[in-house]
């Protein structure tokens, strides 16, 4: 009996996931780089950037939905570890410039420069490093979500009042991000990037590889979490969504499961942000803003939450609309986005997936 | 209300007359004195004009008063030809000059035809000795106050012996303390060092700064008293000084607190009804603020000439507003929500959205501006070293009565106890006949209506903008959750607590630190106590 194929294991939805991506890498590598520019056929560079932006945020709601689609934890700061693993990212690349800062300072940034810093902290210490920002990439979020976690876990902290905390805390994150004093630029943020492991982010060769970067650290994503949900540690995470105190009676260490999915949850979101800010160029404390946090719940909500796929399709459902409203009408953007989350919510419980794989229960 | 304004008219008028009465008569007396005096102030000399403007400050009437007030501000000129003497005042390029005086409009002149009664600083130190002298038998007691406090740089003998005359008639208690300072300070130059520690030791009580300067002066190594025992006198006065306004510091600041906590209390204080009675987490409650606000501004266009009084229209009014709004929320989504606060938070923030864009498209995006009303500007002035601005005292008192207001409605109205029923167990109300369906309804728009009521205290505050609510909801989450859900003197507590917090902590860390430790602080004690300072009790805290 022959073993099935690597391909034909796969469930349906993975296999559209992942075809999808893979399509959308060769489309992009060729339709940018092989097919000339006068071509109608070309796609341009910003379609590339907005791709690979669309890829970063696909894979913040994925970590959204691992937590509240099948954990049942609504976090509503999920964008303080995009926006700290951003930083982590923006900090290397700020050391990349060199000497090519304004005011050509080597061993500092322009905004220490300019606020007349003698040295640099001790914080920034080690950015230099491609491997050093990478691993911070995953341990500044991940450290947050665990010391944040088991704090508001073991505490039963729960509902709304979780929610509520969770935004308080990227609130602080915000205002302190914005002094001047801590050394992350401030209200202006990281930006005027060079370029990251010796090649320059502003060519089209460059952005196709982030984009293709972007996509495969999505699959990536995507394959953590469905392997973890449908380990044995995702059937008591989903238990504990279902009925807490139960599982808890049942022996599980209720609070165990919750903060080691927040922490994988934190970590992917982390990521997402360390490939957004070379595509954007700016990472600034505007990324902790609550509302930021708030609109990417409503990708999965309007997505369809607990099922992954369901988060990737409504952060571009949703990102896709803004880019559209927010270039035609942009006044009506706010109304799209409020009719959104009301209609959503009000008529999709279960999302615009929900609508297509009804039959099935 | 007839009756009453007439005879508010009646009153002014009788008021009028004294008036006219009282003036006429004096400024007839003393006419004949002031005449010539005046004709006199146009002579080139100095020594000559300094004679004049003494006499016509020993002729001490109101007029003579305002005469020197407005020589002193560089008023008062002469025309080259006839050599009278005018007030001016400048219009544009041209001059507007009336009788010196008798006040009457001689219409309009070239500013090359005046000129100035040139005075030296001399006969403005002297002049100013004279205004205040003449200031300290001014009717009013403040201006009273005002002018002894206006002699504490210049007590020469003169004054220091007016100062002592006028202690002894002076009837208001402030005036009187005042006098004694002055009359202090002077002792501070005596030759006798004795009299010198005395005075030094009787300055302990004064707040004022010139006190402080001058106590300060005494201390130094160098050039300070010469006798120790003064010194230390002035010492131990300043340590007292010094220790009374830190006091009064910290009652300014904890003053600061209450009414940065009363705004946070009357913002969270709507959300803490419907979070408490409905688990319904809304969050477009700041934007039902904003409504609030904008009604006020609203209130405020339509009616221009009442600037005063349209706060008081636009208080109920925002509360309508709002309240309508909110009920119009609660029957078009919440309502399909219930039991599902997850959901409801998401779908009410799409409802926040929505009001936001409505707003920017409706009254544009910029910031509208609310005027104050001219009694909430202004401030109460303690002393030297306290003050209270009315728009704070106002703010306090506001969020007090709506509170109150609220905790009325909920204890002593049949709403109240329906809306207390159902929070504590909804079936069971429901079984006892009470529509539940319909007291949500009202507990919503109750909710939001309070938030109406704390948008028209944010106008007075802030500019009002599209953007006004989301600012402060998160605080008011905070305060909500700090406080226990559902409880209003959690939520009152909790306010409170924190706007004084943040004050207190304010000049140590800054403005934004201290926000992020009060935040950091929040999310700590929720690990502590998950359902807040006050927790629910029963059967509705098992959920």
């Amino acid at each position: 009996m022959p073993r099935p194929s690597f391909i034909s294991r796969l469930e349906r939805p993975d296999r559209v996931v992942y075809g999808a991506l893979i399509v959308i890498a060769g489309m992009a590598a060729l339709l940018n780089l092989v097919v000339p520019e006068g071509s109608a056929f070309h796609m341009s560079t910003f379609t590339v950037t907005l791709l690979g932006k669309y890829a970063c945020f696909a894979m913040l709601a994925l970590s959204v939905d691992l937590v509240w689609g099948y954990c049942g934890i609504l976090t509503l700061g999920h964008g303080a570890f995009f926006a700290l693993g951003g930083y982590a990212m923006g900090m290397h690349l700020m050391r990349q410039i060199g000497e090519r800062g304004v005011y050509g300072n080597p061993e500092l940034p322009d905004f220490m420069v300019f606020l007349d810093w003698q040295e640099l902290p001790w914080y920034w210490w080690g950015f230099s490093s491609f491997p050093f920002a990478m691993a911070m990439v995953l341990v500044v979020p991940g450290l947050l979500a665990f010391v944040f976690g088991w704090f508001a876990f073991r505490s039963r902290v729960n509902g709304v009042y979780l929610s509520i905390i969770t935004q308080a805390m990227t609130y602080a994150l915000l205002l302190a991000f914005f002094r001047n004093e801590m050394g992350f630029g401030g209200n202006n943020g990281l930006t005027d990037f060079k370029d990251l492991l010796g090649f320059s982010l502003q060519t089209d060769g460059m952005r196709v590889v982030l984009l293709v970067t972007s996509l495969l650290a999505l699959g990536g994503a995507y394959a953590i979490c469905r392997a973890v949900t449908r380990s044995r540690f995702g059937r008591v995470v989903v238990a504990i969504r279902d009925a807490e105190n139960r599982s808890r009676f049942l022996g599980y260490r209720v609070e165990h499961f919750k903060v080691w999915a927040f922490v994988l949850s934190a970590l992917i979101a982390g990521v997402a942000g360390a490939l957004y800010v070379p595509q954007v160029g700016i990472i600034n404390p505007g990324e902790f803003a609550p509302l930021n946090s708030i609109e990417l719940v409503v990708w999965v909500a309007i997505g369809g939450r607990g099922t992954l796929y369901g988060a990737m399709a409504g952060a571009l459902l949703v990102n896709f609309s803004k880019t559209y409203f927010t270039g035609a009408l942009p006044d009506a953007w706010l109304f799209v986005l409020g009719g959104l989350f009301i209609l959503g919510t009000l008529f999709l419980p279960r999302g615009v997936v929900g609508v297509f794989t009804k039959e099935k229960e | 209300m007839v009756p009453r304004q007439v005879l508010r008219i009646g009153w002014a008028l009788v008021l009028l007359l004294v008036a006219l009465a009282s003036s006429s008569v004096p400024a007839r007396a003393v006419s004949s004195d002031l005449e010539p005096l005046v004709g006199k102030l146009s002579e080139r000399s100095l020594s000559t004009k300094a004679q004049t403007i003494r006499e016509i400050a020993e002729v001490g009437s109101a007029e003579a008063k305002a005469l020197l007030e407005t020589l002193l501000a560089g008023q008062v000129y002469y025309r080259k030809d006839d050599r009278r003497v005018v007030l001016v005042e400048e219009q544009d390029s041209a001059f507007a000059i009336r009788d010196a005086f008798s006040g009457e409009a001689l219409g309009q002149a070239e500013k090359r035809s005046l000129k100035r009664v040139v005075i030296n600083n001399s006969i403005r130190g002297f002049l100013r000795g004279a205004i205040a002298r003449l200031s300290l038998r001014a009717e009013d007691p403040d201006d009273r106050l005002h002018a002894v406090e206006s002699l504490y740089d210049e007590l020469t003998p003169d004054t220091v012996e007016l100062l002592k005359s006028r202690l002894v008639e002076e009837t208001d208690d402030e005036v009187q303390d005042a006098i004694r300072v002055a009359l202090a300070l002077a002792a501070l130059d005596s030759a006798d060092p004795a009299e010198r520690a005395a005075a030094a030791q009787r300055l302990a009580e004064s707040m004022d700064q010139v006190v402080h300067v001058r106590l300060s002066a005494l201390v130094r190594e160098q050039d300070g008293d010469p006798d120790a025992s003064v010194r230390a006198a002035a010492q131990s006065a300043l340590r007292e000084i010094d220790q009374n306004r830190s006091l009064y510091s910290v009652v300014e600041t904890l003053f600061f607190g209450l009414s940065l906590g009363s705004v946070y209390v009357l913002a969270a204080i709507g959300l803490a009804i419907t979070f408490g009675v409905m688990g319904v987490i809304n969050m477009a409650h700041g934007e039902l603020m904003m409504l609030g606000a904008y009604t006020t501004w609203v209130v405020q266009q339509a009616l221009p000439d009442r600037l005063e009084q349209s706060i008081f229209f636009a208080i109920p009014a925002a509360f309508l507003v709002s309240a309508l709004v909110g009920v119009a929320i609660e029957r078009g989504v919440v309502r399909f929500l219930y039991g599902r606060p997850l959901e409801t938070l998401l779908a009410t923030f799409g409802v926040s959205l929505f009001l936001q864009q409505a707003v920017r498209s409706i009254f544009s995006p910029l910031n509208r501006a609310v005027s104050t009303p001219e009694w909430m500007s202004g401030q109460y002035v303690v002393n030297d070293a306290l003050a209270f601005t009315y728009n704070r005292l106002y703010i306090i008192l506001f969020a007090s009565v709506v509170f109150a207001f609220l905790v009325v409605i909920l204890r002593y109205t049949t709403l109240g106890l329906q809306i207390r029923a159902v929070s504590q167990d909804r079936n069971m109300a429901r079984a006892m006949g009470i529509k539940s369906a319909r007291i949500d309804s009202a507990t919503f728009g109750l909710g939001a209506g309070v938030a109406g009521l704390a948008g028209v205290a944010l106008s007075q505050l802030t500019n009002v903008g599209p953007n006004l609510g989301q600012s402060h909801i998160v605080d008011s989450f905070m305060v909500v959750v700090f406080g226990g859900v559902g409880n209003l003197w959690g939520t009152l507590v909790a306010g409170l607590t924190l706007g004084v917090s943040n004050k207190l902590l304010e000049p140590l860390t800054g403005a934004v630190l201290a926000k992020i430790i009060v935040l950091v602080f929040i999310v700590l004690f929720i690990q502590r106590r998950p359902r807040g300072l006050f927790p629910p009790r029963g059967r509705s805290a098992e959920a």
